[in-house]
């Protein structure tokens, strides 16, 4: 109960610096924009090549993007805990009763709200672009979901990386490490049966690709509401293990100091 | 009844002994002065009382609790404020201190008042709400002090409370201070390595080196100890046991060398013996460089206790 408390006093403290400078949301649209914009128009025809699931690609599009979007976004989200902790921020909070685990988890909670505005705000460009959500209000909740859900669990991972590192090179270094492959490796841009076989089965095990198939499947007509239950399932159940993972290494900081 | 115990501290980094064996009591209400050099231990010990760092060995309580066992008690009867503030510079000085006392397990009108009341003390109410980013070294500090009392603690830490400030804003923080721990009631640990601070502000003091406490009383108490004036002699070369030898038998003992040319004698009355002892060093043949004269100060005692001298070792020379 007091984490949880502690949690929302964090998340609103983070989010209200984030709204003073709305400017690193708007970087943070510009990119998904030009790749639904730019390369949803470029590569329209694509869907010609079958198993796309509709005939118009900025449709099949759309839903990967929000979630590619939240991934990008959760790669990134140990920044905020490094300057937390270069400026001492962490270190104050640790001589009080502040719990432990809102410290950790505030920065997961604010990085997955940040995804779901963004999400929202991509989706409306989707629908002004002709984008139909075919399992309509319910649709846009599981695609906010699923992009809140990519998020929060590469955000774990990223914290327990700046935990670990407490250095913005390398955190920098490791969010383009695994972004593009874990992009490239999804069926985030082309349809799954046009991959080559190894990289079917390697998609298989990318919760990015977990994400998209789930925000994919209530945008496109003939929903499996089982597949896109499990593939949240997943999600969440991965959240929760990076969540505790870089609560350990928030504990081991704790003891470096 | 003692507010802060700290019993045979040990801590080490790696191959540095950042404490070893630390050992002083705080009375309650008191201010209490931890003085040293950089690196002498003192933010150490700080940081194993206000339950940040984890000792090796030693026991230590504040206010009647276990630094170790009973952490979170300990919490909401300190306030701390840290060398590096530790104040979010993207939030405003209102919205800082209202995070700090829902932490602390304050809320509603009264976590509010105490805000106000608060920025008022430390005289930044006109600056409440804006972003932090925008203050004075001096705000920020002032700033810093109030998170540590927002939840109206029983013990204050303050780690080098005027270190980056002016001169004349490190006065106006000694006045701050004295008048806070009035105001609040509170019991101050306070470490420094201005020698004039802890003289100014300290009811008690302890003398930090290396890890280790080597005197501890009143400013007074240990100034006293003491007695007479200091005579620096700087000599032109370095026949030092000459010129040793030669003091002392004018009743100028020497009591430290400081390096190969520099030698420090306690004399009763420095004024009257001065004009002696350079004669009988000039009658000896020997050259004198530069001479200076100092009535008992902090940095008399910590050379006495310790053999070194404190400007020096606070510079990190040896």
């Amino acid at each position: 109960m007091q984490t949880l408390r502690h949690t929302w006093f964090m998340v609103v403290r983070q989010s209200r610096n984030l709204a003073r400078e709305p400017i690193w949301i708007v970087l943070l649209l510009v990119q998904p924009m030009i790749w639904l914009i730019l390369y949803g128009q470029l590569f329209k025809n694509v869907t010609r090549l079958g198993g796309f699931g509709t005939a118009s690609y900025v449709t099949f599009l759309a839903p990967a993007i929000v979630v590619m979007n939240a991934f990008f976004g959760a790669t990134w989200s140990g920044m905020s805990m490094i300057t937390d902790l270069d400026r001492k921020v962490v270190e104050r909070f640790l001589a009080t009763p502040a719990s432990r685990l809102a410290i950790v988890l505030s920065q997961i909670v604010r990085s997955a709200v940040t995804a779901a505005i963004q999400a929202v705000i991509i989706l409306i460009v989707a629908l002004a672009l002709g984008v139909h959500v075919h399992t309509g209000a319910l649709g846009w909740v599981v695609v906010i979901v699923a992009a809140m859900l990519v998020n929060s669990a590469f955000a774990g991972i990223s914290q327990a990386i700046a935990l670990l590192t407490r250095r913005e090179a390398t955190m920098i270094a490791i969010a383009n490490f695994i972004g593009l492959p874990l992009l490239f490796l999804s069926s985030t841009l082309l349809a799954q049966k046009q991959m080559p076989h190894w990289m079917k089965i390697a998609s298989r095990f990318n919760p990015v690709n977990w994400g998209v198939k789930a925000a994919r499947g209530v945008v496109l007509p003939g929903t499996d509401w089982g597949i896109v239950a499990q593939d949240l399932g997943f999600l969440l159940l991965l959240s929760a293990v990076t969540a505790g993972f870089a609560t350990w290494t928030f504990r081991s900081y704790q003891r470096s100091l | 009844m003692d507010a802060i115990v700290a019993d045979d501290l040990r801590k080490h980094y790696g191959a540095i002994q950042a404490l070893d064996g630390v050992s002083f009591a705080v009375r309650d209400g008191e201010v209490f002065a931890l003085l040293g050099p950089n690196g002498a231990g003192k933010s150490t010990t700080v940081r194993v009382l206000v339950t940040l760092t984890r000792p090796d060995a030693g026991k230590a309580s504040v206010a009647g609790h276990d630094v170790l066992r009973e952490a979170n008690a300990v919490r909401r009867t300190i306030g701390y404020v840290p060398q590096d503030s530790g104040v979010d510079p993207y939030g405003t000085g209102r919205e800082n201190l209202m995070l700090q006392g829902r932490v602390q397990g304050m809320g509603g009108r009264d976590l509010q008042s105490r805000v106000k009341e608060l920025l008022e003390l430390v005289g930044i109410a006109d600056a409440a709400d804006r972003v932090v980013r925008g203050y004075s070294g001096g705000m920020k500090r002032r700033l810093d002090i109030a998170l540590g009392l927002v939840h109206r603690p029983r013990v204050l830490f303050l780690d080098e409370p005027t270190t980056g400030l002016d001169p004349e804003a490190r006065v106006a923080m000694w006045a701050e201070v004295s008048r806070l721990a009035q105001a609040e009631a509170l019991t101050i640990l306070l470490t420094t390595h201005y020698l004039e601070e802890a003289d100014e502000l300290a009811d008690r003091l302890a003398i930090v080196s290396q890890g280790r406490i080597v005197v501890e009383g009143t400013p007074r108490e240990l100034k006293a100890q003491l007695r007479g004036d200091a005579v620096q002699v700087e000599l032109q070369d370095g026949r030092l046991d000459d010129a040793k030898r030669i003091m002392a038998s004018v009743g100028a003992e020497p009591e430290t060398v400081l390096d190969e040319r520099t030698v420090v004698a306690r004399v009763e009355d420095g004024g009257r013996a001065l004009p002696g002892i350079l004669a009988a060093l000039e009658g000896a043949g020997i050259g004198v460089a530069g001479v200076s004269l100092s009535r008992t100060s902090l940095d008399d005692v910590y050379l006495h206790y310790t053999g070194r001298d404190f400007q020096r070792e606070d510079r990190g020379e040896q």
